[in-house]
């Protein structure tokens, strides 16, 4: 489609040229605009409508979560990670409570192990399912997000029923889960595995082949390998540019070194590689689950630890894949109730500061495409 | 030239199917209403039941006698990770044994700083509080999210120790 405006342009370029003298010129996307999905501030360097400069302003939603870990016991600090990445909150829990068992030593039950990796992908499956509705609202199809929550609603029906909430759901804790899972999650689930692998399709038949999102998506963002890795963009961002960084496959926690699943690597390093990676690995999460479901082995639901947790003093660090990259839990401990300090290393704090490498020279109408495939949560950036 | 136009219209064609094979998905849909799972919520609130294992808000079990079983050791106001959980506690004398013994007064629940973390109800020794499956929890004024939990004139039950 774009020949036809490279044949009228040829013909006016004829005509007199009409340079003038132009500026470059500040505006502020955000701290409340639609598509920052949070309280996010770009200070945006203009020239005309092509971007010079990104200039991400972050703190709005500071929360001090860090500093709260400090004054928690190791089984409150959970509940708190919840409020980060709350679309990824079991992988988070996760990422804790295996750097507090490392700490400790513990082995858990294989069972754990088990209802750990298929929640996380259940987890997984519904960020995405949501990230492609909104993905499809930034730009323009209202359609694609109430498609999107119809089929999350299926899996937070399953949290719902297993977990106890549907989004903050606090599942884990050091040593094990909260609770053993519900008689129906096994069947529940595999409802939803047949169901959904019937709806996945609809998702390409109504976005990913539409001739507006291709043209507003394909060679948008680029991105390159380097520039991902010197940024530490991970997960599906990092993939869509090259980078092999998945932590499932290359540091094994919990069950994935069980299971049989592709790492999804694309060389397209554009926005529209960044959200066929995330279409992949929704295939690639039904896989795994599928090969987990009927598999949960017998036994405690929860390792034995004491009621007041003191990890040995030294510093623990665990890194687990949350469905924006790689989340890693720094704990330094000094042999008190509480950690002496715990950092976390949040995907989404890496993923924003690409966005100035990415989205120098393009058009201001594409920094929203490029926002929504690096799929930002704000609270994640912020903590 | 002629590439060009053609190129042109070959896009345009392409475009409009890809357009179309997307609005076939939404008319399936127009025309099966049947498959639309949107529920009309307040309409439907007699027969909405949440999930068993649902956390709505922190109770105290009282049985038919007016009877709990909390025996105000404050586990869980220990547990909890946001003050959430205050107990006042008394002494009050036992009638069997004359010794005086720790009682609650009022169990004083902050729904407004409540994360629903359950971690109280994992510390409760006695099994004394639960999570309700109540979800409905918009009030006209702050203040009405404090609540007591334990019912006026209701005791201990018999034989719970700590």
């Amino acid at each position: 489609m774009s020949n036809i405006f490279s044949l009228i342009s040829d013909k006016d370029s004829k005509g007199t040229s009409s340079a003038t003298e132009t500026q470059e010129y500040f505006v502020n996307m955000g701290p409340q605009h639609p598509s920052t999905h949070g309280v996010l501030r770009l200070l945006l360097t203009l020239d005309g409508e092509i971007i010079r400069k990104v200039e991400p302003h972050i703190g709005y939603i500071h929360r001090s979560i860090e500093k709260m870990c400090e004054k928690d016991s190791y089984q409150q600090i959970v509940h708190l990670t919840d409020r980060m990445d709350y679309l990824s909150c079991h992988m988070n829990n996760e990422a804790v409570c295996l750097a507090v068992e490392k700490g400790l030593q513990l082995e858990v039950p294989d069972r754990v192990k088990f209802i750990r990796t298929i929640i996380s992908e259940l987890t997984r499956l519904s960020s995405h399912q949501l990230w492609w509705g909104v993905m499809g609202m930034d730009l323009g199809a209202i359609t694609t997000f109430l498609y999107g929550f119809r089929d999350r609603e299926q899996i937070t029906d399953i949290f719902e029923e297993t977990c106890g909430a549907r989004l903050t759901m606090n599942y884990n804790v050091p040593g094990g889960v909260m609770f053993d899972i519900h008689p129906n999650f096994q069947k529940r689930t595999k409802d939803f595995l047949k169901y959904f692998k019937e709806k996945l399709p609809e998702y390409d038949e109504l976005l990913t082949g539409n001739v507006i999102f291709v043209e507003r998506t394909k060679d948008i963002g680029y991105l390159s390998k380097e520039d991902a890795i010197s940024f530490g963009v991970t997960g599906p961002s990092g993939r869509a540019s090259g980078f092999a960084c998945d932590v499932r496959k290359k540091d094994p926690y919990s069950a994935y070194d069980r299971v049989d699943f592709k790492e999804i690597i694309r060389t397209d390093c554009d926005s529209f590689g960044r959200y066929k990676v995330r279409i992949a690995e929704m295939y690639e999460s039904l896989h795994i689950i599928e090969q987990l479901i009927d598999n949960i082995p017998e036994g405690d639901f929860k390792a034995k630890t004491k009621a007041v947790i003191k990890l040995p003093p030294g510093e623990y660090y665990q890194r687990v894949e949350t469905a924006r990259g790689e989340l890693g839990v720094y704990v330094i401990s000094d042999n008190k109730k509480s950690p002496y300090r715990v950092k976390f290393r949040s995907p989404g704090f890496s993923n924003l500061f690409a966005l100035d490498t990415m989205a120098k020279g393009y058009k201001i109408a594409d920094l929203v495409a490029m926002m929504s495939t690096l799929d930002l949560v704000i609270p994640d950036i912020d903590r | 030239m002629f590439k060009s136009i053609y190129k042109y219209l070959t896009d345009i064609f392409n475009g409009a199917r890809t357009l179309l094979t997307g609005m076939k998905v939404t008319g399936y849909y127009f025309f099966h209403p049947k498959e639309i799972i949107t529920q009309q919520y307040p309409e439907n609130r007699d027969t909405l039941k949440m999930f068993d294992m649902f956390r709505g808000e922190v109770v105290l079990i009282h049985d038919e006698n007016n009877e709990h079983k909390c025996t105000g050791c404050s586990a869980c106001e220990l547990a909890c990770p946001n003050g959430t959980i205050e107990i006042i506690s008394d002494k009050a004398i036992d009638p069997e044994t004359g010794k005086s013994k720790k009682v609650i007064d009022t169990f004083v629940y902050h729904l407004q700083m409540c994360t629903m973390c359950n971690l109280c109800i994992l510390a409760c020794p006695t099994d004394a509080i639960k999570m309700a499956q109540t979800f409905e929890h918009a009030v006209f004024d702050r203040s009405e999210l404090t609540k007591v939990l334990n019912r006026p004139g209701s005791k201990i039950m018999a034989g719970i120790k700590e």
